[in-house]
């Protein structure tokens, strides 16, 4: 098989995701936002009603004016074509339709920082955020965990590839977002260094705003890291161990070149396409844990959008946000299955 | 790749951390008998009740932080009477009296005493209390609402009611201070030349007297309000910890060891069955397993919640839909390596029906990896349930550890410094978690012999 055709393979599993999730995401939550959407047309109908004077005046007792209100919310109904059940196909052909193309609609509470109730406004504010902290993190992690892992792959049984080993198998069983109550409690509340909120508290016109992102971003910054390097460490040595016991390897030590240059450039490079592809999936997969972690740390970005949509049940929100994280999660599946596949050739005969 | 279950157990017994992780393990579920026969399940689904919680003290902390401290903070006491009765001609007269031998170095909060009686007639009920000085000050002299028959009658009275203040007046001469604005315990308990605690034993007496009848104290309880109370001390909400922490044990061990059970025996059927039949059949239900794969977990587990439920089992299934996937890719990988041996393609031309094969055949060749994998992912199980708990998606009749720190959280305990809120929820899921993580380990090394040269 080509890698072209490799590529296209991938690209129409990942297609087919995207609309199995939001296939799901549209049935699970349809039903609430059927009703959602006819209580606010019939809301509307009654406020354009009661707004104009003339026709309020024609009315002679109230019967008559509700029976009229009845009718044009009927009407209205009918042209949205909300009369039918949320799950007929046309409906649900509909939604999708009009979320691929990026129509989320308007928020039912929540809004943008400048006002808007636009939901794609929202989330347009909201992603570069989430972007900068946790693309931040992984890059400090990764570069963190392939020096410690690359350390610690070459004294196997030392000191140090112990600690990397431990810190790995501890570090995964605690919760994120628990570290980061406690890193609150340590460094905002015992020794008040860094805010306990990290949303900024200057507006974003204001010159300093940069700064003050990135004094608030610190905080949790830290937390990802902390928890994170120590399992990327755990990864890349054990694939530096096997890379090690390649017969290749034996042959460059025979021939006499030198112990660091066959682990930086020659060990290094083979276990290049495992690390490449999990450095792909750890950046999609930090996007999901976002959610909890940025509630946790009042960080203004995607998963604190979603987490204040749940609180009020946002549909349109939920289901945007869904959508984009989901899209996002895919495109780096999709890389690290490319990287992958064009590291190593045999992936694509498979 | 065959084991038999001594050998395992034999190399297993080798490892220190699989013993780490077995000992962990064993506390943990004394622990969560220990939670089964001291708090009723009933008594647990009142946690989230403020009602009965009203006798406990507010955001206290553990009383042991007593010992690391010179200045003695005041306990929570919530005191038991010792009764007695007599009869004086024809008034019989019930007193309930509570010792407490008061050592803090810090007034008391408040006190309060509860009670219930049952009696016929109008009872006269008075409250005194006699402090370490010989002192007696004379607090409540009441009468019970008339009744004409048997009757029961709830009440309380607290520390703040200004018939207290009245009636300690009385005494005002001895001390030397002023006692004009000051709350009734900071009188009773003060020394008499200056406004300090004086320590030692103190005994409140309740008495009630009656005429038509002899009255019964049904519920009778002193509350002397502290700062401190308990082993694990109390929430915002008055709740006691250790009971919420104590019953999280069988939550989390539920959770995380159904979940993992039913995740790795659905991915092994599926992927053994799909590398077993091979072909289209393997082709569409590994696409099926890629979709599943690929999908972002939480935030179709948040939805799940909301929309269709939070009751503790639908989250465990739920668990399931996004647990299996990776075990059958692996199991499938394993059953397309088994079946091309021998024994296997000759029970197939022996006739042998597919799903014997599989179940007689592959399966238990898979079984330790299996057991590994069930150890392996039960962390990632509580890990998840605590986080959808933690974000308030959780079972409201079974509170777990994640929704004791959501609590914690929505009450902002860290940055009001209350430690002991959100630090031992946090622990217990870590070491849960350590737990199966080590015997995990121990196990792959087992099944994976490669892993040991390494």
């Amino acid at each position: 098989m080509g890698f072209k055709k490799f590529l296209a393979k991938r690209a129409i599993t990942m297609f087919g995701v995207l609309m199995a999730t939001l296939l799901l995401t549209i049935i699970l939550v349809g039903s609430n936002m059927d009703s959602i959407s006819k209580q606010s047309a019939a809301l509307e109908i009654r406020q354009q009603v009661t707004n104009n004077k003339n026709l309020l005046s024609s009315f002679k007792t109230t019967e008559q004016l509700d029976s009229y209100i009845e009718n044009q919310i009927k009407q209205r109904i009918t042209a949205l074509g909300l009369d039918q059940p949320w799950y007929s196909p046309q409906r649900i052909g509909l939604s999708m339709y009009k979320i691929l193309t990026l129509d989320f609609g308007h928020a039912k509470f929540l809004t943008s920082d400048s006002g808007s109730s636009d939901v794609r406004d929202i989330i347009l504010e909201k992603l570069p955020r989430t972007i900068l902290l946790f693309t931040t993190a992984t890059a400090i992690v990764s570069v963190l965990g392939i020096f410690l892992g690359t350390v610690a792959a070459s004294k196997v049984n030392s000191k140090i590839d112990r600690i990397t080993s431990g810190l790995a198998i501890i570090s995964s069983s605690f919760p994120v977002w628990w570290i980061g109550v406690l890193m609150i409690f340590v460094f905002a509340f015992l020794y008040p260094i860094f805010p306990a909120r990290a949303t900024p508290d200057v507006s974003t016109s204001d010159p300093g705003y940069l700064g003050s992102l990135l004094y608030h971003m610190a905080l949790p910054l830290i937390t990802l890291v902390m928890i994170g390097f120590g399992a990327w460490a755990y990864l890349v040595r054990n694939f530096l161990v096997g890379v090690l016991q390649e017969d290749f390897i034996m042959a460059k030590r025979a021939a006499g070149i030198d112990e660091k240059r066959i682990l930086y450039s020659h060990a290094l490079k083979n276990a290049a396409p495992p690390i490449v592809t999990i450095l792909a999936l750890s950046l999609s997969g930090s996007l999901g844990g976002a959610i909890i972690t940025e509630a946790v740390f009042d960080w203004p970005g995607m998963g604190r959008l979603y987490f204040e949509a749940i609180s009020v049940l946002d549909l349109p929100v939920i289901i945007g946000a869904t959508y984009v994280l989901t899209a996002f999660f895919l495109v780096s599946v999709f890389v690290a299955d490319v990287l992958y596949g064009y590291f190593d050739p045999r992936v694509r005969r498979e | 790749m065959s084991f038999s279950a001594k050998t395992i157990w034999k190399e297993f017994s080798h490892s220190k951390i699989g013993i780490v992780g077995i000992a962990i393990l064993v506390i943990l579920f004394s622990m969560s008998i220990v939670a089964f026969v001291t708090i009723p399940l009933d008594n647990f689904k009142t946690w989230n009740d403020p009602a009965s919680w009203l006798l406990y003290p507010k955001s206290a902390q553990p009383a042991w932080v007593n010992y690391f401290q010179s200045e003695k903070i005041p306990e929570h006491l919530i005191l038991k009477p010792i009764s007695s009765s007599q009869q004086l001609d024809s008034v019989s007269v019930l007193t309930d009296s509570f010792v407490v031998n008061y050592q803090y170095d810090g007034f008391p909060s408040d006190f309060i005493y509860q009670y219930t009686a049952k009696y016929s007639g109008s009872p006269l009920l008075q409250m005194s209390v006699t402090r370490p000085d010989g002192m007696i000050l004379q607090l409540v002299s009441t009468s019970l609402p008339f009744a004409n028959g048997d009757t029961t009658y709830s009440s309380m009275i607290f520390s703040t009611q200004d018939v207290i203040t009245k009636n300690i007046e009385d005494k005002k001469t001895k001390y030397a201070f002023s006692l004009d604005g000051m709350s009734s315990e900071k009188i009773i308990f003060s020394k008499l030349d200056e406004n300090t605690i004086l320590k030692g034993p103190y005994v409140f007496r309740v008495h009630l007297y009656d005429v038509s009848g002899t009255p019964v104290l049904a519920k009778s309880n002193l509350i002397i309000g502290g700062k401190v109370y308990g082993i694990m001390g109390t929430d915002e909400l008055r709740r006691d910890l250790s009971v919420g922490l104590l019953w999280g044990t069988p939550l989390a061990l539920f959770i995380g060891i159904t979940v993992s059970i039913g995740s790795v025996v659905f991915g092994l059927v599926y992927g053994v069955y799909a590398g077993y039949k091979g072909r289209s059949t393997d082709e569409v239900m590994m696409r099926f397993n890629d979709i599943i794969y690929a999908m972002p977990a939480l935030p179709l587990l948040i939805i799940l919640a909301v929309t269709i439920g939070n009751s503790i089992f639908l989250i465990v299934g739920f668990l399931v839909i996004f647990g299996w996937v990776g075990i059958a890719k692996v199991s499938r990988s394993m059953a397309l390596q088994i079946k091309t041996l021998q024994y296997v393609e000759a029970s197939k031309l022996m006739g042998q029906k597919d799903y014997k094969i599989i179940f007689k055949h592959i399966l238990p060749q898979l079984l330790p990896y299996a057991f590994a994998s069930i150890a392996i992912s039960v962390p990632g199980a509580i890990t998840t349930e605590a986080g959808l708990s933690f974000l308030g998606l959780g079972d409201p009749t079974f509170p777990t550890w994640g929704q004791i720190l959501h609590d914690a959280s929505s009450y902002s305990a860290a940055a009001r410094g209350m430690w002991w809120w959100i630090l031992p929820p946090g622990i217990m899921i870590a070491v849960t978690g350590l737990a199966f993580v080590f015997m995990g380990q121990a196990m792959d090394s087992i099944v994976n012999p490669k892993l040991r040269q390494r």
